[in-house]
């Protein structure tokens, strides 16, 4: 690009802004990995060390804590949880949604629009808000403290934008596809499943990671929802966790690395596909 | 209608039936039943008597719920006014700087995004124990000699919404970098070029040219900073308790909401006829501002 910010032939004053934004740039990174390297051996440290020597190392590496949140603080089981709620939402708001979005963008009809908005209409607004008669609606299918009611507020809060997104996707393929397709006998199902879905692949692993991370991470809905600490979702679970542990500062980091790190890791190697997902709402 | 139409009805019925119903029981529903319960006096989770609009009118006129809600209020708003001033333009900044290749910038691109994945719970509960005052950001300033400077950052009245504000920025910077890198990304190099060749200076290419022509995205991230501070919940939550202290300073909407609706204002049952009256009020001014951004930016968007 023309006025790539660049040090080579560049004049004094450039190169001395240039430095100056790479300095608050980089400021930021190291705000942004040193907490997080502090979380990790701090979760290694014991409670005096972690208050005399806030930023040394652990005297000895060992693994003690992270066994005791994992298996007796029933770390395990809010991931269980947690992977399984997700999962099934996910499955749900793909299945859903991409149906959704072959009947609105693939045909013609009067109440077309009327459908679209009806499934956009959830995309403004904010679901929080509706708790009180969110609970009413739970408490009267009598799924209050049942996994499946967070499954369906998750897969309702995951629809509007999956709509959104993938009708947009199969808006532009070409109808001609479909009429062959018919010729050989293929019907409306059959067409979704074996045409239209293969060619929508890419605008569907956007979706998935746009909805799954918010899900994953979502505390609200768990919290009002999910009583029993066997059914407990990881947010939730961390939070119950940080109530019966406030001053055991070793256990906390411990905890908090274990709900954090394997995001991290799942980053790590899949970075590029996170950040087009998650900002596919904002990113045309 | 011929068997074909029929048939076409059926399948059209059979792909959006199941998606429509889910959206209709949580989403739709669940809208109405608000503006509807809204209206009712309560008793625990049953309708009492139809009170017309007075739960509004308490809300915004009785003790305690009038020092509380506004209480609230002006706290979203500053939520709001820190995050556009703080968060955006910086993330406008890096944006810009990340467009234009700035040495390392695929390095910072990954890094920066980091924090926008963690649950927000994770990242209030983690800063809330480096904000205590034995904690990490005391240490240190302590460390480059800055002890005038230590307090109670989630402890004392002046700082408490600043720091979570603070910490969320932290959390979020990351997000409007990315989208607005995307948005100049997307500005044609023609244009750039031409106007370049002209010998337009750096500053006013981006203010001429570049930032008209991303006034959509400024718009989107505008709204999205509206929905995002309406719903601060969990940053309170995690970092300074329930009831937004110390002395509410730190409440908001959002957690007053969750306290009058599960469990009282001041200590009590809980209230869904005020409570109802908060989430209208909420769905209201989400709507309204977001309409006035979108007509705002739509005045002076441009195109190409």
């Amino acid at each position: 690009m023309i006025s790539d910010l660049r040090f080579r032939g560049a004049g004094w004053g450039k190169r001395l802004f240039i430095f100056l934004m790479m300095a608050i740039m980089t400021i930021y990174v190291l705000l942004i990995l040193y907490p997080l390297f502090n979380m990790v051996i701090s979760a290694f440290k014991t409670n005096r060390e972690i208050l005399t020597k806030p930023f040394g190392f652990p005297q000895s590496i060992g693994f003690k804590n992270f066994h005791t949140v994992w298996v007796e603080k029933g770390f395990d089981r809010y991931f269980a949880n947690s992977l399984l709620v997700t999962g099934v939402a996910m499955g749900f708001v793909l299945l859903f949604g991409s149906m959704g979005a072959y009947g609105v963008s693939r045909y013609r009809y009067k109440a077309n629009t009327l459908v679209y908005m009806l499934f956009l209409s959830g995309i403004m607004l904010p679901l929080k808000a509706a708790i009180i008669p969110l609970f009413i609606i739970v408490k009267r299918l009598g799924l209050i403290d049942s996994r499946i009611s967070v499954i369906l507020i998750f897969i309702a809060m995951g629809l509007p934008s999956t709509v959104f997104i993938l009708s947009g996707f199969m808006k532009g393929i070409p109808l001609e596809l479909e009429y062959a397709a018919r010729i050989d006998g293929c019907n409306d199902f059959q067409i979704y499943r074996r045409i239209i879905m293969p060619m929508t692949a890419p605008a569907i692993a956007l979706v998935t990671i746009y909805n799954a991370v918010p899900i994953w991470n979502d505390f609200f809905f768990p919290l009002v929802f999910l009583q029993s600490n066997s059914r407990k979702t990881l947010p939730v679970g961390l939070s119950t966790f940080f109530g019966q542990h406030a001053t055991n500062w070793s256990l906390l980091f411990t905890g908090l690395s274990i709900a954090i790190l394997p995001m991290l890791l799942m980053y790590i190697f899949m970075s590029r596909y996170f950040i087009k997902g998650m900002t596919a709402g904002a990113v045309k | 209608m011929d068997v074909k139409q029929l048939r076409k009805a059926a399948w059209i019925i059979f792909f959006v039936t199941p998606g429509l119903m889910i959206v209709g029981v949580f989403i739709l529903l669940p809208l109405f039943m608000s503006l509807y319960n809204s209206l009712f006096s309560w008793n625990q989770l049953l309708p009492v008597e139809f009170v017309g609009l007075e739960n509004f009118s308490r809300l915004f006129t009785k003790y305690p719920y009038q020092q509380r809600f506004l209480n609230a209020l002006q706290n979203n708003l500053i939520w709001f006014l820190s995050t556009m001033v703080l968060q955006n333009s910086v993330g406008l900044l890096f944006g810009y700087l990340m467009s234009r290749s700035i040495p390392g910038y695929q390095a910072f691109k990954r890094i920066f995004f980091i924090p926008v994945l963690f649950s927000i719970i994770a990242v209030g509960f983690l800063w809330g124990l480096y904000l205590k005052p034995s904690g990490l950001v005391n240490n240190f300033l302590g460390l480059v000699g800055l002890e005038s400077l230590q307090h109670a950052w989630l402890g004392e009245e002046r700082f408490a919404t600043m720091a979570i504000i603070m910490v969320n920025i932290w959390r979020w910077v990351g997000f409007p970098s990315l989208v607005f890198l995307a948005a100049i990304d997307n500005v044609p190099t023609e244009c750039l070029e031409a106007a370049h060749l002209d010998g337009v200076g750096e500053w006013k290419l981006f203010w001429k040219i570049v930032f008209p022509l991303i006034i959509p995205s400024i718009t989107i991230i505008t709204v999205l900073t509206v929905i995002g501070s309406l719903n601060v919940f969990e940053q309170i939550y995690t970092m300074t308790g329930l009831d937004g202290g110390p002395n509410y300073s730190t409440d908001t909407i959002g957690t007053l909401f969750y306290r009058t609706a599960f469990g009282s204002v001041d200590a009590g049952s809980p209230e869904i006829g005020i409570g109802s009256a908060i989430g209208v009020v909420i769905y209201i001014l989400t709507f309204l501002i977001s309409l006035i951004s979108i007509r705002f930016s739509r005045s002076r968007e441009v195109q190409l």
